[in-house]
């Protein structure tokens, strides 16, 4: 058998089904090579496996890497934050929970940025993390933590959560897998919330099969989350190796203006290799789309000023202490947020005010209502919208931190997702410069099965070979 | 210079803590008097990462009174959050409806309702230090207990013309509420909490006055006082030649004084938004088929029933249906007996209101409702005199009992038939042969000398109609 650390998660529950490997074994495996972390992909790393595990589950006792920002019961959980330093909760996140009874344990909690407010983890009050592939640039953001320790073999698997691209871009740049799901298959009972109606918890898998198999445990109604619901479909394997009769759609104003060559160059070559499989090809009109930045970038941060109102330094976290109530916020608020955090507060807060509602968030919330349009009708004529999934391969450390708004045009392409509560999936399409890039394949509300079926298939014909991320650490 | 006459102009709010199990977003059980922060969760505590899930049961009891006060139900209306930070609001927001509430429009009497809607209650925060107040307090505690408490809140449009007519509207709007069974509606415990808009404006004038906010009076009687203080202090601005500013103000009953919480300038933001955690309401047809269903007779309808069904005059009929424990009490009366129903109302709601006091509820008196009924018939058969009556009452109430027992044990029996009255009638007219002579001359006046004097020889046991006949007869009238 070869190495552990080697084998897919999916591979590695098989070897425990059949015997040939101890859970303990695996567990205590990952659980060394996280504490050995030199990415600072993980804040917290677990002693030992939780009590609660269950490896006779399907998930085998594969131990789960999880986003900073999921609810943990006694374990930290401080969403990236120095506001919440050292803060255990109560009680677990709802899919943590699931994960564990179906046999994935807790591992450890991983690095993200700041309330999952950026794209390259250089928001983290705990520090930025280094990329696998090269340690001198970002792994993306804001689940990068989650995609580092993945990437680098630290983690068979991990939790992350996606608002505007949080999984799917830092997957792209650390050549993994990540999917967005369908907003509302997934509990959020237990996510640190940063904006309510775009955040989702998905998958960061090394490959398509493994981001299935965890997805399929992951979903459900909970009766925790109003706005839950039960997937209409069981969640299955994918195993197409060719992709006959399927249309796949590039978005119309696509032009490759502002997207690097080499990024472009690979999806236009996996756009070949789809034909290859038997796929259509075909322009389709997103003309929204390009107001998709804005209307996210009002709306994230509206809802975000809202639900980061309860750190307040009352009942839990960080508190400065001062002679009056107003200080007492105030000085807490300054000193336990980041720059980003406090930024999107003072956008988000402005958007909601009197006498500007209806100019921001009111019509932020029409343009969102016009993008569900403009897939709507695509997926009429196509199956799926593909892009690339980030516009450039992982930048330097510290490259964008001073310009803001170069930061925020990393989702161009994933953003429109979450805004029209779609699924959208992240596979590795090969490298530009020897850095990963992105192919993003999203479907309509659902299709996870059906895009797990594509991206199984394109996955087998690009072959991509993920270890040199594993090398590099 | 004629002084110019002023008619306060008042809408009250009124919050109402729902008498559901559970709390309005989670499954903390309500809380009566617990150690505090021992009814709590990381929901209503806002942990990171909680959701809210909204009660069915309090959806329920606001769709009771919207039917109860005629609103038009939406299908369809949605939560909002109204963001502020303060140390009783764990999230930093409140969840309350806004521009879509679950109920619009309405009447209950005299006043028409703006809207209902339903929110969650704030925590309790007690200030520790001489101040009592969270400014200059040594500490400030937060007991979460009664946080997320389901709260209906019932608007009114400025319907209201005095402060008398805001307490006596509130009391019937306290019936109507206890009658539903949605609400304890107790204002010392907080159950029932009550701000007036208050302005004034000339009388015959059409225009509003600017309006100020009184906030939380917590007793009939402080609201009617704190409305009167208000409106004579906007007035005594106004004659004054001052203007009234928009503010939200505090009364304090122990002084009476008014004194300013916020202006309008240091009025908050919410920066409401539709909250993303919830789904919206939407009403289905078996929602509103099992508020209707579970809807008691109303006070209204009481009211409109008593008149038209038992044919009570209109004070009788409002105030034993206001009083719903007086109204319960006359109905069980009268259906034990065949008693006359106007009787017996005023007999509940005068002697027997009297006897008990104020607040009181009979059927928790002595006094069986069948022996109510019994005395008032006897009565009606002139076996017994009002006057007599009255003291039987006095005995039922105190020890209880059988009136007739107690009528013949007392002999307090009317005198009754020509054959027991006329020697006495006819003794009373030898004793007072002046005042005989005059009624034979048809003065009539003075007949009550020869009444009384009979009423004194039977000791209050004749009838007085009955003696007034056998004057007349016994004179050849
Ligand atoms: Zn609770």
């Amino acid at each position: 058998m070869s190495d552990i650390l080697d084998l897919t998660a999916k591979q590695a529950a098989d070897a425990v089904a059949t015997g040939d490997l101890d859970p303990k074994d695996l567990y205590e495996a990952y659980r060394a090579a996280s504490a050995a972390d030199d990415l600072n992909a993980y804040v917290w790393v677990a002693d030992a496996a939780p009590a609660d595990g269950d490896a006779s589950g399907e998930l085998g006792g594969v131990p789960l890497a999880v986003k900073d920002l999921f609810c943990t019961e006694g374990a930290p959980s401080q969403a990236g934050s120095k506001i919440l330093e050292d803060y255990r909760p109560p009680y677990t996140a709802t899919v943590v929970r699931k994960l564990a009874q179906a046999g994935a344990p807790l591992l450890g909690k991983t690095n993200q940025d700041e309330f999952a407010m950026g794209s390259s983890n250089e928001n983290s009050a705990y520090g930025p993390v280094l990329n696998p592939w090269d340690r001198t640039r970002v792994p993306g953001g804001s689940s990068g933590g989650s995609a580092a320790a993945v990437a680098a073999g630290y983690a068979p698997w991990a939790l992350g959560t996606d608002t505007g691209g949080s999984i799917r871009q830092p997957a792209a740049l650390c050549g993994i897998v990540g999917l967005k799901p369908t907003y509302g298959t997934v509990s959020r009972y237990g996510m640190i919330a940063f904006a309510s109606s775009l955040d989702q918890a998905g998958p960061l898998t090394r490959d398509v099969t493994d981001s299935a198999l965890l997805y399929r445990h992951m979903v459900g109604r909970d009766g925790r989350d109003s706005t839950s619901l039960e997937h209409p479909e069981e969640i299955v394997l994918p195993s197409a190796t060719r992709l006959d009769g399927i249309t796949l759609g590039v978005p119309a104003e696509l032009s490759g203006e502002g997207v690097e060559d080499g990024v472009m160059a690979r999806f236009e070559e996996t756009l070949k290799l789809a034909e290859s499989l038997g796929a259509t090809i075909r322009r389709v009109p997103l003309p929204h789309a390009d107001y998709g930045l804005s209307a996210y970038y009002v709306i994230a941060p509206a809802e975000a000023s809202s639900n980061l109102a309860r750190f307040d330094g009352v009942r839990y976290g960080a508190r400065v202490d001062a002679d009056d109530l107003l200080s007492m916020y105030t000085r807490t608020r300054h000193d336990g947020f980041g720059p980003e955090v406090k930024r999107r507060i003072m956008l988000g807060t402005y958007a909601l005010s009197s006498g500007y509602y209806d100019a921001y968030y009111g019509r932020a919330q029409r343009v969102r209502t016009k993008i569900a349009e403009d897939f709507d009708n695509a997926f009429a004529d196509v199956d799926f919208v593909v892009t690339p999934t980030s516009p450039s391969v992982a930048f330097e450390l510290g490259a964008k931190t001073d310009d803001p708004l170069a930061m925020y045009l990393n989702d161009y392409f994933t953003v429109p997702m979450p805004l029209a509560g779609i699924p959208a999936i992240s596979i590795p399409n090969g490298l530009s410069e020897d850095l990963p890039t992105g192919f993003q394949l999203a479907g309509p509300a659902f299709s996870e099965n059906r895009i797990f079926e594509a991206a199984y298939a394109l996955e087998q014909a690009i072959g991509f070979d993920g270890s040199k991320g594993r090398v590099a650490a | 210079m004629s002084a110019v006459e002023y008619e306060p102009v008042i809408g009250l709010e009124i919050h109402v803590q729902l008498s559901t199990r559970t709390k309005m977003f989670c499954g903390c059980a309500l809380s009566f008097g617990e150690p505090p922060n021992t009814r709590t969760c990381p929901v209503c505590l806002g942990l990171p990462g909680t959701l809210p899930v909204a009660n069915a049961e309090a959806i329920h009891y606001g769709l009771m009174i919207g039917m109860a006060l005629g609103c038009d139900l939406a299908p369809r209306s949605i939560f909002h959050r109204k963001n502020y930070f303060y140390p009783d609001l764990p999230k930093g927001y409140q969840i309350s409806q806004y521009d879509e509430p679950l109920c619009r429009g309405g009447r209950l009497g005299d006043v028409r309702i703006h809207r209902v809607h339903l929110e969650e209650d704030a925590a309790k925060l007690v200030h520790v230090g001489a101040s009592g107040r969270l400014h200059a307090s040594d500490a400030s505690i937060v007991d979460f207990n009664r946080g997320g408490t389901p709260l209906a809140e019932i608007v009114t449009e400025p319907d209201v013309r005095s402060a008398e007519q805001a307490s006596e509207w509130l009391k019937l709007l306290r019936t109507t509420l206890r009658q539903l069974g949605v609400s304890d509606v107790n204002m010392e415990e907080g159950s029932l909490r009550c701000d007036a808009n208050i302005s004034v404006r000339p009388v015959g004038t059409k225009e509003l006055g600017t309006k100020t906010e009184l906030k939380n009076m917590n007793s009939f009687r402080f609201i009617e006082r704190g409305i009167k203080a208000e409106v004579e202090r906007q007035i005594g601005i106004l004659r004054d030649g001052g203007q009234v500013v928009q503010e939200t103000l505090h009364y304090d009953p122990t002084t009476g004084a008014i004194t300013s919480l916020r202006s309008k300038e240091e009025a908050h933001d919410y920066r409401y938004f539709p909250e993303p955690d919830l789904t919206p309401v939407s009403i289905t047809q078996a929602m509103l088929d099992r508020a209707r269903e579970a809807l008691p007779e109303l006070p209204a309808a009481r009211e409109a029933r008593f008149k038209d069904e038992l044919g009570l005059n209109g004070e009788s009929a409002r105030l034993l249906a206001w009083r719903a424990e007086l109204g319960d009490y006359f109905e069980s009366a009268l259906s034990s007996n065949g008693v006359e129903a106007q009787p017996l109302a005023n007999w509940v709601t005068n002697e027997l209101v009297q006897r008990l006091g104020g607040d009181a509820d009979p059927a928790e008196s002595k006094v069986e409702p069948s022996a109510l009924a019994k005395l008032v018939a006897l009565v009606g058969e002139r076996k017994v005199t009002q006057g007599a009556a009255k003291q039987v009452l006095d005995k039922l109430v105190a020890e209880g009992g059988d009136p007739q027992a107690i009528v013949e044990a007392e002999g307090l029996g009317a005198v009754g038939g020509a054959d027991e009255l006329a020697p006495v009638v006819a003794a009373a007219l030898e004793a007072n042969p002046d005042i005989a002579e005059r009624l034979r001359g048809g003065d009539m006046k003075p007949i009550g000398v020869i009444v009384g004097h009979v009423m004194r020889e039977t000791k209050g046991r004749a009838d007085g109609g009955e003696v007034t006949r056998l004057v007349r007869e016994q004179l050849g009238l």
